[in-house]
């Protein structure tokens, strides 16, 4: 028997793919501005068979993986520095902060300019959302650690590089697992608008060719992978909260 | 001070000009069981952050012969490491992995919670993190031990066992104490001293010296007798109550023995 978890979204599913082919069957739009569900499933076959599809797929999820990997190795050193000195944090928080604010997307046009097209300007594209947003999580989560923990640690004689790997990054890692989930939903919205612009391939790049090609049903065949993805995405990265020397960051 | 391992000659504290402790004295003996009892907020907590000198008193001098190790009110196990790791924390840096192991396992025991050793803080109960921490701090050598309220959070059955358990570690591992509590029961089953301050700001109003064996049950005559003394001092003996009459603790008694008779 299914339980509730899964009976009531599958339910939830097949009633969206009902009002889908009932607004279809209407003739509300015209047939080449919404294709019917069977055409969409007929376009499926049509990518997976050509295998466009699965290279896609692996073309954007690389460089949201790398954009990701870059980011954080980045972010989490520099977001410490700047949660454990008052200097650095007065002098850089303000920038760092206005880099964040920014939309990603305002970056597109440097991002053509200085990388050209391909893997490297969508990268870029991701980086910068991800260092700005990790960055200021990190530093934020610092300036949180509970004063009894550097107590501990001064009454243990633990100081300087100790400290740093012993109470403050440990202290600090359930606050950054949270933003890395909250920079891995950001960096797959940008890879797709990334894409379109400054892709020879990648989700984004199938999205827009479908529509220069007029494939309605192409183009809702990579929307329904891409929703997938970014579900499994933050699914995967759930994960990393169960690990057991951070799950105590959770449950509260 | 030869064998005084602290000595605080009339401290005075204050924060932002509102003073807190004023005109403290006391002298600490090596593996003397002080316990320091006062209101809430009286100024308890900071008395021991001068003791371990995280604040510098703002008059009087203070003397002290070795390291202080403190077990916190608000929990202070690191909740990222297993409570293996936690103890291993207090151990001295220098001693080599194997002696560093055996050590660890010994503590473990004197604890008895060889069978969690790999569990994380949030795994186990209030008065097993209690006892994680009472080992880390007892973990090196000659330190004074200062305990913040350690077991106020925990409830009375727990609280008792603890006191009991406190007395057991330190019969096997001798170390001087100061202990600062509200809870005068404590003090009275505890301490070989008792200093009683008074609040806003504190001074010290009373002291009390127990020669009995610990552990001690509060039940003991010199554990009533302690907290007789006390209570009269605070002058909280038979205030606003009234006796109650014979007929009325009779009818009261019966009841009692009714009930385990069921």
């Amino acid at each position: 028997m299914l339980g509730k978890s899964v009976a009531l979204p599958v339910a939830t599913g097949l009633a969206g793919v009902a009002a889908w082919s009932l607004i279809c069957s209407l003739q509300f739009f015209s047939a080449s501005a919404l294709p019917s569900p069977v055409e969409v499933v007929a376009g499926f076959g049509e990518e997976i068979r050509s295998g466009r599809l699965a290279a896609d797929l692996a073309a954007s999820l690389y460089r949201v993986g790398i954009g990701l990997v870059l980011g954080t190795l980045a972010a989490v050193p520099f977001g410490l520095w700047l949660g454990c000195y008052r200097g650095p944090r007065a002098a850089l928080l303000p920038a760092v902060n206005f880099f964040r604010g920014l939309s990603p997307l305002a970056w597109i046009p440097f991002a053509i300019l200085w990388f050209g097209i391909g893997d490297a300007p969508v990268i870029f594209l991701i980086l910068m959302p991800a260092f700005f947003t990790l960055t200021l999580a990190t530093a934020a989560a610092v300036a949180n650690i509970p004063d009894v923990y550097f107590r501990v640690a001064a009454d243990y004689g633990i100081k300087r590089m100790a400290l740093l790997r012993l109470i403050t990054f440990p202290a600090t890692l359930p606050q950054i697992i949270t933003a890395l989930r909250l920079t891995a939903g950001i960096a797959w919205m940008v890879v797709v608008a990334a894409e379109m612009v400054s892709g020879r391939d990648g989700l984004g790049f199938a999205v827009w060719d479908a529509r220069n090609g007029q494939r309605a049903d192409l183009l809702v065949c990579n929307m329904i992978v891409i929703g997938l993805i970014g579900v499994m995405l933050d699914r995967l990265l759930q994960y990393l909260t169960r690990v057991r020397s951070v799950r105590w960051g959770y449950e509260r | 001070m030869s064998d005084k391992v602290l000595r605080l000659q009339r401290v005075c504290h204050s924060f932002d000009g509102i003073d807190v402790l004023q005109d403290i004295s006391i002298d600490i003996g090596e593996g003397e069981f002080v316990v320091i009892v006062g209101p809430s907020g009286c100024g308890k907590t900071t008395l021991l952050n001068l003791i371990s000198g995280f604040h510098k008193p703002v008059a009087g001098s203070m003397i002290r012969m070795g390291q202080t190790r403190m077990v916190y009110q608000s929990d202070g196990l690191l909740p990222w490491m297993t409570v293996a790791e936690n103890i291993d924390m207090g151990l001295p840096r220098s001693t080599n992995r194997a002696s560093r192991a055996r050590q660890l396992s010994e503590l473990l025991d004197l604890v008895r919670l060889e069978r969690f050793a790999n569990h994380y803080p949030y795994q186990i109960s209030p008065g097993m993190r209690q006892r994680v921490e009472l080992a880390r701090a007892l973990a090196g050598e000659a330190s004074i031990l200062l305990l913040d309220e350690p077991f106020s959070s925990l409830d009375y059955q727990t609280r008792l066992l603890m006191r009991r358990e406190l007395a057991h570690l330190l019969a096997r591992r001798a170390s001087t104490v100061v202990l600062v509590t509200h809870d005068i029961e404590e003090a009275a089953q505890l301490a070989d001293r008792i200093i009683v301050l008074s609040g806003h700001p504190a001074r010290k109003t009373f002291e009390l010296s127990l020669e009995a064996a610990r552990p001690r049950e509060p039940t003991d005559e010199v554990v009533v007798e302690a907290m007789r003394r006390l209570l009269n001092h605070l002058g909280l003996l038979n205030v606003g109550l009234t006796k109650q009459p014979e007929r009325r603790k009779d009818a009261l008694a019966k009841d009692a023995l009714a009930a385990v008779s069921i």
